[in-house]
């Protein structure tokens, strides 16, 4: 079984963190959650890492890999090799609580201030027959609040007060997808200097979401929407 | 009223309980020596039951089961997918069982309804064609992490105290009554004790540690299984198979993933769990007699995790025999007030688990004070942070 080499930042707020190496055996088929978690169990109770689902659908255990945002739990180790380091450290743009440990909530606060409803239409029922007393099929969001995006966006690293790209990714879906939603109040919010104009087309948020959102796409998308809607104000298209 | 609880776990039989507790008016504090459902609860199938697998094997369970999927779809409405379930019959045998089936089923209070296989393929084409029949169940899918943050979030804002990342690391006693326990924040390193009238064990596969901290035997059986997601969602309803429970006999279809599992077998340690690379092998092979291609969207994530299976009578080595109903256990019994355990049973049952817990903990103080969990909705996970 190979010996994997995992090079953790470490440390505690107040004092200056560093990088420090564990030997891990496992097969090649395991993921980096596996390899973090037996560090965990088998050599250093202290380390602090988030992680629930172990399936890419909690959002808990983003972290950045050799300075790429990444899930542990779908990274798999077989993409690394046993005598090159793997370098694991925590998202950016979140406060660090510690080790790989971030706090999301001033995400979730944003996303709740959206108020993003994570249950949608589901697309792959559009046209079959559905069951006896069921109307719609439903399925969960695509975002699964991870941050990944936000700790990838340039943006983020100069504004501290930009929605960031979930946030306005799920304006976006909010606007697409008919719901009881309050359109001139996440009008308001997107169209904002902090809101869809922030962005500038970095791209990286859609290069690392791991759940197919396209972050930036949905942003302008929502742009196209905010000029039209202004230019119906302007000139009085009326509504 | 002034009693404060402790509740040691914040899966979701910890969640549960601590927003129990809270609604009731107890003082609550949660300690989780990790994040929110990073043990049992975060990592396990995702199934929302309907108490159909257990029907014809286990009609307790079942009955809890569907009694509480109708509770859950009250009270949660952000953590579920719900879009029912087949049981499917894929050959002679498991057709052998379908009458004995939608008998139990009515047996359990389940509504199950025999399909069409034309339909039922018309509703998921990429099922094996092959079937042989097809039930519907009112089967619904979850959201584990969320799951168990709208429980804390709704305890949090009736004023529990949830403080993760903090161990339990011993309990302090007086005489031979709990008075607390002694925690170690695992961010500062520091310890301190946290006093407390009744302690509440929700540790899942772990109970048996923190009993054993408290000097007490609690007799379960930590019994891993192991789950695979792909890359792509082929199936909208849960995939059961139409039988007696077995290995890889479900898909459950969650986001834009499915899942396939699970499996079996005892564990002594359950913080890490290595997977059996038959078991993986066993659960590809199943899924493809259920969707052929199983695997062409790739494979996304293989995970295992224990349950806290409870071991009353004699022990089937592959733990499939243990009831998957619950227990709660007042240790007063071996001698140490103030200290209650609650396992067993599923993610699905967590709020009955709770409502059980919660009335052990009243009748030790000598209260009476109606639970109310089956109608107060639940607020959003959101509102946890
Ligand atoms: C493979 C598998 C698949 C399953 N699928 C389903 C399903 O599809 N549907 C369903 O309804 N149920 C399912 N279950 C059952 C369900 O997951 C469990 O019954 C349930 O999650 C148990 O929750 P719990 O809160 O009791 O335990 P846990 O979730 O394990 O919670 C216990 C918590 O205690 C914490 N803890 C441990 N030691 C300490 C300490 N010293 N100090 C502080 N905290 C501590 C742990 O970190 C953990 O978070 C499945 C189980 C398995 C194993
Ligand atoms: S948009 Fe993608 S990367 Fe950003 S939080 Fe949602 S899932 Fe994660
Ligand atoms: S552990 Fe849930 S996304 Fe990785």
């Amino acid at each position: 079984m190979p010996t994997w080499q995992l090079r953790l930042l470490r440390g505690r707020p107040g004092s200056s963190p560093r990088l420090e190496t564990y030997p891990v055996e496992l097969p090649a088929e395991a993921y980096l959650i596996d390899a973090v978690e037996k560090i965990w169990a088998e050599q250093d109770r202290s380390l602090l890492f988030r992680h629930a689902c172990h399936h890419a659908s909690c959002g808990a255990c983003g972290v950045r890999v050799n300075g790429r945002e990444r899930l542990m739990c779908i990274t798999p180790l077989r993409e690394f090799s046993p005598d090159r380091p793997i370098r694991v450290e925590p998202l950016r743009h979140f406060p660090w609580l510690g080790d790989l440990l971030v706090d999301v909530s001033p995400m979730m606060r944003r996303m709740a201030e959206v108020g993003f409803a994570i249950i949608r239409r589901d697309e792959l029922t559009a046209d079959r027959p559905l069951p006896e007393g069921i109307e719609q099929g439903t399925r969960f969001e695509d975002c699964i609040e991870c941050g990944l995006c936000l700790s990838a966006c340039p943006v983020m690293a100069a504004d501290e007060d930009y929605l960031g790209p979930a946030t306005l990714a799920a304006i976006e879906r909010m606007r697409s997808e008919p719901r009881d939603r309050d359109a001139a109040r996440l009008l308001a919010l997107a169209d904002d200097p902090h809101g869809a104009w922030r962005c500038h087309s970095a791209m990286e948020c859609t290069a690392v979401c791991p759940s197919n959102v396209d972050p930036a796409s949905a942003i302008g998308r929502l742009r196209r929407w905010l000029i039209a809607e202004k230019l119906r104000r302007w000139f009085g298209g009326g509504r | 009223m002034s009693y404060h609880v402790i509740v040691i776990g914040a899966g979701s039989t910890g969640a549960a309980t601590a927003h129990d507790l809270a609604l009731r008016g107890f003082r609550v504090t949660v300690v989780e020596r990790g994040e929110v459902a990073s043990g049992t609860s975060g990592r396990n199938h995702c199934l929302l039951h309907s108490g159909g697998r257990y029907a014809m094997r286990d009609p307790e369970s079942a009955r809890e089961c569907i009694e509480e999927n109708m509770i859950l779809r009250r009270i949660m409405p952000e953590a579920l997918e719900l879009n029912d379930g087949l049981f499917v019959a894929l050959d002679e045998q498991d057709l052998s069982f379908k009458e004995r089936f939608l008998a139990a089923c009515e047996e359990c209070g389940i509504p199950a309804r025999e399909i069409p296989v034309k339909q039922a393929l018309a509703l998921e084409p990429h099922l094996n064609p092959n079937i042989l029949a097809a039930v519907q169940v009112p089967d619904g899918v979850f959201e584990p992490f969320r799951f168990c943050l709208s429980f804390l979030a709704t305890a949090k804002h009736n004023g529990a105290t949830i403080l993760t990342y903090t161990e339990v690391v011993d309990f302090v006693f007086q005489g031979r009554t709990v008075a607390g326990v002694r925690v170690r924040d695992r961010r500062t390193g520091e310890e301190r004790v946290i006093g407390g009238d009744i302690v509440v064990n929700a540790a899942g596969p772990w109970s048996g540690k923190i009993a054993a901290m408290a000097g007490v035997d609690v007799p379960v059986v930590p019994t891993a299984g192991v789950m695979i997601s792909v890359g792509r969602r082929w199936n909208r309803m849960v995939i059961n198979r139409l039988n007696m429970p077995g290995d890889g006999d479900i898909i459950v279809p969650q986001r834009r993933t499915a899942i396939i599992g699970t499996t079996s077998w005892r564990v002594e340690d359950p913080d890490f769990i290595p997977i059996p690379e038959d078991h993986v092998r066993l659960l590809l092979d199943r899924a493809e007699r259920f969707i052929p291609g199983y695997t062409r969207g790739g494979i996304r994530g293989v995970f295992a995790v224990a349950r806290p299976l409870v071991g009353r009578r004699g022990v089937a080595a592959d733990g499939r025999e243990l009831s998957r109903t619950f227990e709660c256990f007042d240790h007063a019994v071996d001698g140490v007030e103030g200290f209650v355990t609650i396992t067993g049973g599923k993610m699905t049952t967590a709020r009955a688990m709770a409502e059980k817990a919660v009335d052990v903990v009243c009748a030790k103080l000598g209260l009476e004070i109606p639970c109310r969990t089956r109608e107060v909705p639940l607020l959003s996970y959101r509102a946890f942070f």
